[in-house]
C-alpha cells in the first residue's frame, strides 16, 4: 500500500473516494433510467422536484432513511440483514481494480517541514496483476447476497427469484469467461494497465509477415474481437440481471424476487449492488474493447500536455491531466450504461428455458468456437496487437 | 496485496451496516399488525410452510457450472502464455493442445444436451 504516512493516507482516501464515486453514480443512474425511460415511452418522467426532476434524487434518499423498520417475522433475520450489505460488498471491490485513469506522478516537495516524495499514485484502489480474474471472481459473488436474501426472507416468490438468480448468474458466467480468452491470447496479460498501453495508437498488427497499418481506426481491442464483445456484453446483461434477462425479479411473475421483503433502505442497498455490478462491467468492456481511459490516436497526449502547460506547478498540472483524463472514461462507461438502459426499455424479456437455452446451447459454443478461431488465425498468421 | 482489499471490504461493510442501522433508528415506529407481518403473497391468506420443493435442475446446473468452470479457469493461463509459444516456434502443439481440450469439453456439453440434462421442461 506504501512506504510512508503520506502514502498510505492518500491511497486510504483514494480507495474512499472510488467507492464514494461509485455511490454517488447511482442515484444519477437512476435518474437516467427513469427520465430516459419516460423519453423512450413518451412521457414526462420525474420532472417537479427541482431543474429537470434532478433533486428528486435527494427526496429519495431521504425518503429512503425515514422509512419504517419492517423485518418479516418468519425471516431468518441475520440473513435478512446481512444480504443487502453482502450485495454492496463484490461490485464496490471489483471497481476498485479498475483503471480509472493515468497513473500521477508527483515529484519530491516540502511538507510541514520535511521532504516528501517522489510518489507515484496509481488512479485504482489496487493494481491487481491478475485484474480481469479477480474481477470476474468477485463480481460472482454477488449471487451470495441474492442467494441470502431470497433464503433469509422466507418468502416464495423471494426464494424463487433468488434461484433463477444463481442459476442464470452461474451459466452466463461461463460464456462470460470464455469470450475474454480470445482477447487474452492477443493481449498476453491479465493486467489492466498493460491493455490499455497495448491499445494506444492506430489500429496496426502483424499478418502473414506483413505490417498493416489503417490509420483511421484506434487500435481497439473490438476491433481484433467483435464476436467476443457481443458475447461479453450479453452475458454481462445477464450478469447483471438486467432486461431482457432479468428473471429473478420479473414482475409479472414474481413480484420482485429476491427483493420482495426489502424496502427502504435496505432495498436501495441492493439497488446499488446491481448499479455496481452494471458500472464493472462496463468499466471492463470499456477496458478490454475500447481502450480504456485512452482517447483514440494520440489525442490523449495533446490533451494532457495542454492541461499540464496551464498549470504552473508540474504536480498539480498532473493531478489535473489525470483528472481530465478520468472525465473521458467515466464519459466511456457512462454512455455504456446508458445502453443498459436503452436496452431495457427496447428488448422483450425471455422465457426461463429461453434463457438457459441461449446460455448453455448458443453462447458457450459460439465462445469456444471464438477461442479455436482466435488460436488458430494467431498461429497461422501471427497477428498481433 | 491482499491488505488494501480487505480494508476497501471492511470499508465498504461498515457504510452499509451503518446505514442500515440509521435507517431502523430513524424510521416511525409503528403497530404490529398480523396482516401487515404476513409474508407476501397475492392477496389470499399466506399458506406458506417451512418445506418448499425446489426443482432439481437448479441443482444440476450447479453441478454442471462447476465442472464447466474449472475447465475454463485452465484456458486462462494457457491463453496467456500462448503467443510466446507462437514466437518461440511451438505454436503448433500448443494449439492442438487446445484442440483436444476444447474437443473434450464439446464432447461433455454434448452429451449434456443429449441425456436432457440442460432441458427445462
Amino acid at each position: 500500500m506504501g512506504s510512508d504516512v503520506f502514502e498510505i493516507t492518500v491511497n486510504v482516501i483514494k480507495m474512499l473516494i472510488i467507492f464514494l464515486l461509485m455511490v454517488q453514480l447511482v442515484p444519477i443512474l437512476v435518474w437516467v433510467e427513469r427520465r430516459g425511460s419516460a423519453f423512450i415511452q413518451n412521457r414526462f418522467g420525474p420532472n417537479r422536484v427541482g431543474p429537470l426532476g434532478l433533486t428528486q434524487l435527494l427526496a429519495d434518499a431521504v425518503k429512503f432513511l425515514f422509512k419504517e423498520e419492517f423485518v418479516p417475522p418468519k425471516s431468518h433475520a441475520l440473513l435478512y440483514y446481512a444480504a443487502p450489505v453482502l450485495a454492496l460488498i463484490p461490485g464496490a471491490i471489483a471497481f476498485g481494480g479498475i483503471p480509472l485513469s493515468m497513473p500521477i506522478d508527483i515529484q519530491p516537495f516540502q511538507m510541514f517541514g520535511s521532504e516528501w516524495g517522489p510518489y507515484t499514485f496509481k488512479f485504482q484502489s489496487y493494481d491487481l496483476d491478475i485484474g480481469i480474474l479477480f474481477i470476474l471472481a468477485i463480481s460472482s459473488l454477488g449471487a451470495y447476497a441474492l442467494l441470502l436474501a431470497g433464503w433469509g426472507s422466507n418468502n416464495k416468490y423471494s426464494l424463487f427469484g433468488a434461484l433463477r438468480a444463481s442459476a442464470q448468474m452461474i451459466s452466463y458466467e461461463l460464456a462470460m469467461g470464455l469470450s475474454l480468452v480470445g482477447m487474452l491470447m492477443l493481449y498476453q496479460t491479465l493486467n489492466f494497465s498493460n491493455m490499455v498501453e497495448l491499445q494506444k495508437g492506430p489500429l496496426h498488427f502483424m499478418f502473414f509477415g506483413k505490417e498493416i497499418l489503417i490509420p483511421f481506426l484506434p487500435n481497439w481491442g473490438i476491433f481484433y474481437q467483435p464476436l467476443g464483445f457481443i458475447l461479453f456484453a450479453t452475458a454481462a446483461f445477464a450478469e447483471t440481471n438486467r432486461l431482457p434477462f432479468d428473471l429473478p425479479e420479473a414482475e409479472g411473475e414474481l413480484v420482485a424476487g429476491y427483493h420482495t421483503e426489502y424496502g427502504g433502505l435496505k432495498m436501495l442497498l441492493f439497488y446499488i449492488g446491481e448499479y455496481g455490478h452494471m458500472m464493472v462491467a462496463s468499466a471492463v468492456m470499456v477496458t478490454f474493447y475500447f481502450g480504456g481511459y485512452e482517447l483514440p490516436f494520440s489525442l490523449s497526449d495533446s490533451l494532457t500536455g495542454a492541461v499540464r502547460g496551464a498549470f504552473s506547478s508540474v504536480n498539480l498540472g498532473n493531478v489535473m491531466a489525470a483528472l481530465v483524463i478520468h472525465v473521458v472514461m467515466l464519459l466511456k462507461i457512462l454512455f455504456f450504461l446508458w445502453v443498459f438502459i436503452w436496452v431495457r426499455w427496447t428488448l422483450p424479456r425471455f422465457r426461463y428455458d429461453q434463457l438457459m437455452d441461449l446460455g448453455w446451447k448458443t453462447m458457450l459454443p459460439w465462445s469456444l468456437a471464438n477461442v479455436l478461431a482466435t488460436a488458430y488465425l494467431i498461429l497461422m498468421a501471427g497477428s498481433a496487437v | 496485496m491482499i491488505l488494501p482489499i480487505l480494508v476497501l471490504a471492511l470499508m465498504v461493510g461498515t457504510f452499509g451496516t451503518l446505514l442500515v442501522y440509521v435507517a431502523s433508528l430513524l424510521g416511525p415506529k409503528k403497530k404490529k399488525t398480523v396482516a401487515k407481518y404476513m409474508p407476501y403473497e397475492c392477496g389470499l391468506p399466506g399458506q406458506e410452510t417451512k418445506k418448499t420443493n425446489v426443482s432439481i435442475r437448479f441443482y444440476l446446473t450447479a453441478i454442471l457450472f462447476i465442472m464447466f468452470d474449472i475447465e475454463i479457469l485452465f484456458l486462462y493461463p494457457w491463453a496467456v502464455a500462448y503467443r510466446d509459444f507462437v514466437d518461440a516456434g511451438q505454436g503448433a502443439f500448443m494449439f492442438w493442445e487446445l484442440f483436444v481440450f476444447i474437443g473434450l469439453f464439446v464432447f461433455g456439453l454434448l452429451w449434456e444436451i443429449k441425456a436432457k440434462a440442460l432441458d427445462w421442461e
